[in-house]
């Protein structure tokens, strides 16, 4: 296709994207450098049904004059990232000068909480989307030997965990493995163990969490690698039927260098997608145990004093560990442009 | 003594012939609510929306999220909402931002029915009306006390102690369920243990935090050693879950909202088998301090100011038959009603208790709330054992120090 024709093919969608996701990142960019303004306290009588007292308070009219004139708040430049919330340059210079050994400056380390959400959405990312792609693969191709009349009705129910939405997903999980629910109960008289609960330990949590995500992300993978083994050469297949070769040999040799291309590009899908990871975490009231970066840039924007600056430097963060994290299949794709260019 | 103005009215029983607001029907233009979701406010907008007409539309919105909602909501121009129902921890934000109007003169014009303890008056100007009162206060189950053979607990000490007694006598394992889910309510178990030995949150007249004292350690054991006497999936617990967990036979000591009494006695479909042997009381004391370890809190609505004045007084009048004191008279068992006319239930017995047990309210500080979240996020550690409390108090505080840096009350 010459340049030109394609040029005008891919503008509306340029356009679109420039509009809804080019802008607000610079906006988000730009906050990340603000915070709000210094605050003007006064002290006023204030009386309820409890009875009257001196209280401190804002000064509106004075914060919305200043705020109407600079609306973007107080520069601040780098500090918000490298502040103890994020990357707490100085808290890791002070652990790692001070700590006696490795594992007491680690464990130092992942008590800050931008550490520990890094590390909670780093494991999720890592377990979650090899074995995804793993169930994913094996369901598409138990299904794929079905006689087709069972076919239909099979595939709707495994994607049944697409349709649901996450957080209702993890809310019925929630209930299940409550001690009176049916997988927590369950697992009390299989262990005999009456005090087991899978929302009381770290990691039990953990692991509840990543079942969950992998049983949302299967069907996404299953469905599209369904769709990839219809079109596995017949006649490649069946020569290597006549050759002799075993189910195991012809689903090594012909069927997975087939998916191959797939497979990565699933893989990559599912690092962006997993990376993300928060629904779970507040539908399995798992927050006492587990929090990720998208949780840290969520609770910063709740509640009556939402920390902009603090979730738009999150926000960053994130967009840069989620560029580390694909940078070798980018770095890939960008050969593969050169060689052929 | 600031507790007296309360109880002039909850005793105040101005009884029947009270004049009952009727619905504005000549009233036109738009009332929008944004309020939170539990019974006694639902009682209210139901009222409230009755009084649509064709030349009057009334919206409700009902949510649990409405602190996250309300600022964005009501700077647009015209706000989204008209009315804002809040408490005094959640109006603080709205006034901070200066997104209410002042009400004097709605309540010349049609306060008639209103008392004088239920005008939130900030600086000489009525900002908000209040209509009930809440507090977290003491549920237990009076059988199975008796059965293990203890009087009802007075402190958090004596909770402990009957935890002991009725584990030991094999009536439960773990009889204790309090709201320990982080988000806000962990949060609140602490402040409550905190402002139940009369800590101070911040340094005399500054923003700065000084919570890591003698005082936050001994909230933060204490809240360690009833956490022992809890099942084992306690961080997952918000007060929702008290109910069926006293209906489940699980707990038989719990603390939580007066707001939410009335489901765990006679007559609730949420606790049918439990509610005949439950009894509410004042929220245990800290040992060595003489008033319930739990802060009072009053609900009220506050008026937007960024939309036409002919809507704001729809929506004052819309509100005065909302919240008239028939409502008090009819469902007096949903809430501790500060509306005239008002006669306490068995419901209300546990609010009364600790505002007369001198409670303290929640602090109205601007930076409180960031000091709750600080709190809420840094605690789990410690109970789960992972650090101790010193490092857990540290690790509030500067939590707490960047974000009141970040917001601009600290500089």
């Amino acid at each position: 296709m010459p340049h030109r024709t394609f040029t005008l093919f891919i503008l509306p969608s340029m356009l679109a994207m420039l509009l809804f996701i080019a802008l607000p990142l610079v906006s988000v960019v730009l906050q990340s450098f603000y915070v709000e303004h210094a605050q003007a306290l006064v002290q006023v009588e204030t009386c309820d049904p409890f009875g009257c007292k001196t209280e401190i308070r804002v000064d509106a009219t004075a914060m919305q004059a200043l705020n109407a004139k600079e609306p973007q708040g107080r520069f601040n430049g780098f500090d918000t990232y490298l502040d103890g919330a994020h990357l707490a340059v100085d808290e890791l210079r002070t652990i790692w000068t001070r700590a006696p050994d490795m594992a007491a400056g680690l464990s130092q380390t992942l008590n800050l909480p931008f550490y520990r959400a890094l590390l909670f959405t780093l494991v999720y990312t890592v377990v979650v989307s090899p074995l995804s792609l793993g169930l994913g693969f094996l369901i598409a191709l138990s299904v794929n030997i079905l006689p087709r009349v069972t076919r239909g009705g099979v595939i709707y129910i495994t994607l049944l965990p697409m349709i649901v939405p996450s957080v209702i997903g993890a809310l019925t999980l929630f209930w299940m493995i409550d001690q009176n629910g049916i997988i927590g109960s369950f697992l009390q008289w299989m262990t005999g163990d009456n005090t087991l609960s899978l929302k009381a330990s770290g990691a039990l949590a953990w692991a509840t969490l990543f079942a969950h995500g992998v049983w949302s992300n299967a069907p996404f993978v299953f469905i599209v690698f369904f769709a990839a083994l219809q079109t596995v050469p017949r006649d490649t297949l069946e020569a290597a039927m006549v050759d002799g070769a075993s189910r195991f040999e012809r689903l090594r040799l012909v069927t997975l260098p087939h998916l191959a291309p797939i497979a990565t590009f699933l893989m990559l899908i599912l690092i962006m997608d997993n990376f993300r990871v928060f629904e779970s975490i507040v539908g399995l009231s798992a927050t006492a145990h587990a929090s990720s970066l998208s949780s840290l840039i969520f609770f910063a924007l709740r509640g009556d004093t939402p920390l902009f600056g603090s979730a738009a430097a999150t926000s960053m963060l994130t967009v840069i560990c989620i560029f580390v994290l694909l940078l070798p299949s980018l770095r890939r794709a960008w050969t593969g442009f050169r060689s052929k260019a | 003594m600031t507790h007296r103005l309360l109880f002039a009215a909850v005793a105040a029983i101005h009884l029947a012939g009270a004049a009952s607001a009727e619905c504005p029907t000549d009233a036109t233009g738009s009332v929008r609510i944004l309020s939170n979701d539990f019974a006694a406010l639902n009682a209210i907008n139901e009222r409230a929306l009755a009084c649509a007409t064709a030349n009057l539309t009334m919206t409700a919105n009902q949510t649990t999220q409405h602190t996250d909602l309300q600022v964005p909501a009501l700077t647009a121009n015209p706000a989204e909402y008209t009315v804002k129902f809040g408490a005094n921890g959640s109006m603080t934000a709205l006034l901070t931002a200066g997104l209410l109007r002042p009400l004097d003169d709605l309540v010349a014009k049609y306060g008639q029915d209103l008392l004088p303890t239920q005008l939130i008056k900030i600086d000489g100007k009525v900002m908000a009306i209040a209509f009930m009162a809440n507090a977290e206060h003491f549920f237990f189950r009076e059988d199975v006390l008796a059965a293990a053979g203890i009087a009802p607990p007075q402190t958090w000490d004596d909770v402990l102690a009957a935890a002991e007694a009725i584990r030991a006598k094999g009536v439960m394992q773990n009889p204790l369920g309090l709201s320990y889910a982080p988000g806000w309510e962990l949060g609140q178990g602490f402040v409550n243990l905190y402002l139940g030995q009369d800590g101070e949150f911040f340094q005399p007249g500054s923003a700065v935090p000084s919570i890591n004292n003698a005082k936050g350690l001994k909230a933060l054991e204490t809240m360690k050693a009833l956490a022992g006497y809890m099942g084992p999936d306690y961080l997952t617990w918000s007060s929702d879950a008290m109910a069926p967990l006293l209906e489940a036979n699980t707990i038989a000591m719990s603390n939580f909202w007066g707001s939410e009494a009335a489901e765990v006695l006679p007559g609730t479909e949420k606790a049918p088998t439990a509610a005949p042997f439950m009894r509410l009381a004042a929220a245990p004391a800290m040992a060595g301090y003489d008033h319930p370890a739990t802060t009072i809190w009053w609900d009220g609505f506050g008026i937007a100011k960024n939309i036409s004045d002919a809507d704001a007084e729809a929506t004052f009048r819309v509100m005065m038959h909302a919240i008239a004191p028939e409502l008090a008279t009819e469902k007096p068992q949903l809430a501790v009603w500060l509306m005239k006319g008002y006669v306490p239930t068995p419901a209300a017995a546990g609010v009364i208790a600790s505002v007369q047990g001198g409670a303290p309210a929640y602090p109205t500080v601007p930076y409180m709330n960031l000091m709750h979240t600080a709190i809420d996020d840094n605690i789990v550690g410690f109970l789960k054992g992972e650090e101790t409390a010193e490092q857990a108090l540290t690790d509030a505080e500067a939590a707490y120090t960047i974000a009141a840096r970040e917001a601009g009350f600290i500089q």
